[in-house]
């Protein structure tokens, strides 16, 4: 196995594009699924039939479907009606589509572990039902749902490696290119491997520090 | 228009149903080395021997933190070069996700296995039980009730994940899919086609899954 | 504690009726509270004492009869109960501070956020109240750094920095270890002494005995008796009363005494 180096350094530009690209790509993600994720909740908690039985629809239609088959469709199956929708856009539609029901479970978790208790304490303070949701639930669901978001987040910024496969620039689409074009495999694989690890390690790393300092916090509680 | 895509499904069935199996041999074949290389590995997690439990580790985290769909085109694209092999991308496939499918099995068995209170051991041992009958009646029943939940949630995972397949040159049901439409131009049918499939697949796990969290509440 | 009968009518509970699904958990309970008075309810497990003071300030909705406060009638099951809720405070056997955040800030929540007082204002009162109950070094502690004893105290004079006209405790000591109970129970005991509407779920019969202006006991939904502490725990009126009562003072049984 012999590197070459030259390879490497010629082309490291090219990988910490697309490295930004995936890790935007992912924050995007992120965000639209946090943003799924409470407006789900929002919706399920609300006094209309058939709340809870849509959201439910949507969480087990993204989670048991593969994300890859939900990018094909929504680049190539959704042009035959008219719909044009970019290689970039779709992956951050289905990024969202497939984190936003993950985010949806992991707050409803953090939500439904909130004491009835509490929130009858907080009603005997003659809080609203905003202030109730503002001051005491909110708050602890979402320490509660943290470490599942985090995980979740994580998730994510690895999914983006799919998303190659529908024209976006990503690391994997030029990792491909490059082995295709120089034959570089070795060099190539090991800039995509470092690329990951770079974006990956950080977050992981963050997330056990995370759940080490709430479950000493727990102890305590 | 659904008419004539129910038309086309049927056409086409024959194929579909090749790509299919396929897939499903795939995935079958992963889920089943990819839990039991888990069992293994997770007990080695808890081994006395650090260097045992480091290379666990190590694994595991290989694993957990460079995405599968690399790990697909390392093995596809490095192991003939490395080891002058051709390999057949089911093969690649049936290797990584066995892996993969190992690697997260292990965690989870791992969990299964700590999180059962010390004193059902002690308890155990006080009654007079041996190492074996103790695994064998106390620990190993309540470590598989705790394992199952999670287990078929990755059974759902992985076959999610053999949609992957593609891209390595396998000729699964997402890749005839594709030939058809190249073929005959019909994308939108084929994909949801596939959309429902694998739906019908996994959501049956899914509620399984449900079912035991809760049978059996930790 | 001067007897009641001279004074307004605080609260009054009329005919109420509690259902949960088809079983009946309130029968036609009628109650006057008189301003000032520490009423006390006893009963056996499930007799419907702690839903009575679940209905008073509409944790618990009623099916049948009239909840007053001063005369007026206290909102139904769809009503708005904040403003009630702020002039009857409540304490939990659980304590529910909340978790998140310190003491002064559990204190802080209901007079700053529901009664719209300037934060100035409240922390004056509110570190009155720490001193009075002892905790006034435990402002910035977080409750899970405080003993089950401490926690309560501060769950009370959180009901109280709202400045309510009556108090409702239920068995507000019995989760607490007992070398704790007494520090709570002085503080209740203290707030019956300057005056104040008390109304006591317990199961304390020492402390009963001591705070009660009268003692209401209960059974099956039913208020079976009222009688002033000195009678009740005594002589109570009633061989129900006497049943329940045999059962905690510890007594050796005769031969031909039945179970």
């Amino acid at each position: 196995m012999v590197f070459d180096l030259s390879f490497l350094t010629r082309h490291l530009p090219d990988f910490e594009r697309a490295l930004l690209l995936t890790v935007g790509l992912g924050v995007a993600a992120i965000v639209g699924s946090l943003v799924v994720g409470l407006l789900g909740n929002a919706f399920r908690n609300l006094p209309l039939p058939g709340a809870r039985l849509a959201v439910r629809s949507y969480v087990e239609l993204a989670r048991n479907t593969p994300l890859l088959v939900q990018l094909f469709f929504l680049y190539f199956g959704l042009p035959s009606l008219g719909i044009h929708w970019s290689g970039l856009t779709c992956a951050i539609l289905g990024l969202t589509f497939l984190g936003g029901s993950y985010m949806i479970e992991s707050i409803r978790a953090g939500l439904d572990a909130v004491k009835k208790e509490q929130i009858e304490a907080g009603l005997s303070l003659g809080l609203s039902r905003f202030q109730l949701v503002r001051h005491v639930i909110l708050p602890q669901a979402l320490a509660t749902a943290l470490p599942g978001v985090a995980a979740n987040c994580i998730f994510l910024l690895k999914e983006t490696s799919i998303v190659g496969i529908i024209a976006v620039p990503d690391l994997m689409h030029l990792t491909l290119g490059l082995i295709g074009l120089y034959y570089k495999t070795y060099e190539s694989l090991l800039l995509l491997t470092l690329a990951y690890l770079l974006m990956i390690l950080p977050a992981s790393w963050a997330l056990a520090r995370l759940e080490r300092r709430l479950r000493y916090g727990r102890q305590f509680a | 228009m659904v008419d004539n895509s129910l038309e086309l499904l049927l056409k086409n069935l024959p194929l579909l149903l090749d790509g299919l199996i396929s897939t499903l041999t795939i995935a079958l074949a992963s889920v089943i080395l990819g839990l039991l290389l888990g069992c293994v590995v997770g007990i080695a997690h808890l081994s006395r021997s650090s260097a045992v439990r480091t290379a666990a580790k190590i694994y595991l985290e290989a694993f957990r933190i460079i995405p599968v769909i690399v790990w697909l085109f390392v093995a596809f694209f490095a192991i003939p070069i490395a080891f002058n092999l051709t390999i057949s991308g089911e093969t690649a496939a049936i290797l990584i996700l066995s892996l993969w499918g190992g690697a997260e099995m292990s965690d989870l068995v791992r969990g299964a296995l700590t999180s059962i209170p010390v004193a059902q051991f002690e308890a155990g041992r006080a009654l007079g039980l041996s190492e074996i009958q103790l695994y064998r009646q106390i620990i190993i029943p309540q470590a598989i009730r705790r394992l199952l939940p999670g287990a078929v949630n990755l059974i759902t995972r992985m076959i999610k994940t053999t949609s992957l397949v593609v891209l390595v040159g396998v000729v699964d049901v997402v890749k005839r899919a594709q030939q058809i439409i190249e073929r005959t131009h019909e994308a939108l049918p084929l994909y949801a086609f596939l959309f429902v499939l694998f739906f019908i697949l996994c959501y049956p796990l899914s509620l399984l899954s449900r079912w035991l969290e809760r049978k059996w509440p930790t | 504690m001067p007897a009641s009968a001279n004074r307004q009518i605080l609260l009054s509970l009329e005919n109420i009726r509690k259902e949960f699904g088809s079983r009946r958990v309130l029968d036609d309970v009628s109650l006057d509270i008189h301003e000032g008075e520490v009423t006390v309810v006893l009963g056996p497990s499930g007799c419907g004492k702690s839903t009575l003071l679940r209905c008073l300030n509409g944790l618990e909705p009623i099916q049948g009869g009239n909840l007053r406060l001063r005369g007026e009638p206290m909102p139904g099951s769809t009503g708005d109960w904040r403003a009630i809720r702020q002039q009857i405070g409540m304490v939990f056997q659980s304590v529910e501070l909340f978790p998140h955040l310190n003491v002064i800030e559990n204190l802080l929540l209901g007079p700053v956020q529901v009664q719209r007082r300037k934060k100035a204002e409240v922390l004056v009162e509110a570190r009155a109240w720490l001193q009075r109950v002892g905790l006034a070094d435990r402002e910035l502690s977080y409750p899970r750094e405080l003993s089950g004893g401490q926690k309560q105290r501060v769950a009370i004079v959180r009901a109280l920095c709202l400045n309510p006209v009556a108090m409702l405790f239920d068995e507000v000591t019995a989760a607490l270890d007992p070398e704790m109970v007494r520090e709570v129970l002085d503080v209740i005991l203290e707030l019956a002494h300057e005056g104040m509407t008390l109304v006591i779920v317990t199961h304390e019969m020492g402390f009963a005995r001591a705070v009660a202006d009268r003692v209401v006991f209960m059974d099956e939904g039913r208020i079976v008796e009222i009688s002033p502490p000195s009678i009740f725990f005594e002589q109570p009126a009633t061989a129900r009363a006497q049943r329940f009562l045999d059962k905690f003072l510890y007594l050796p049984r005769h031969a031909e005494q039945k179970l």
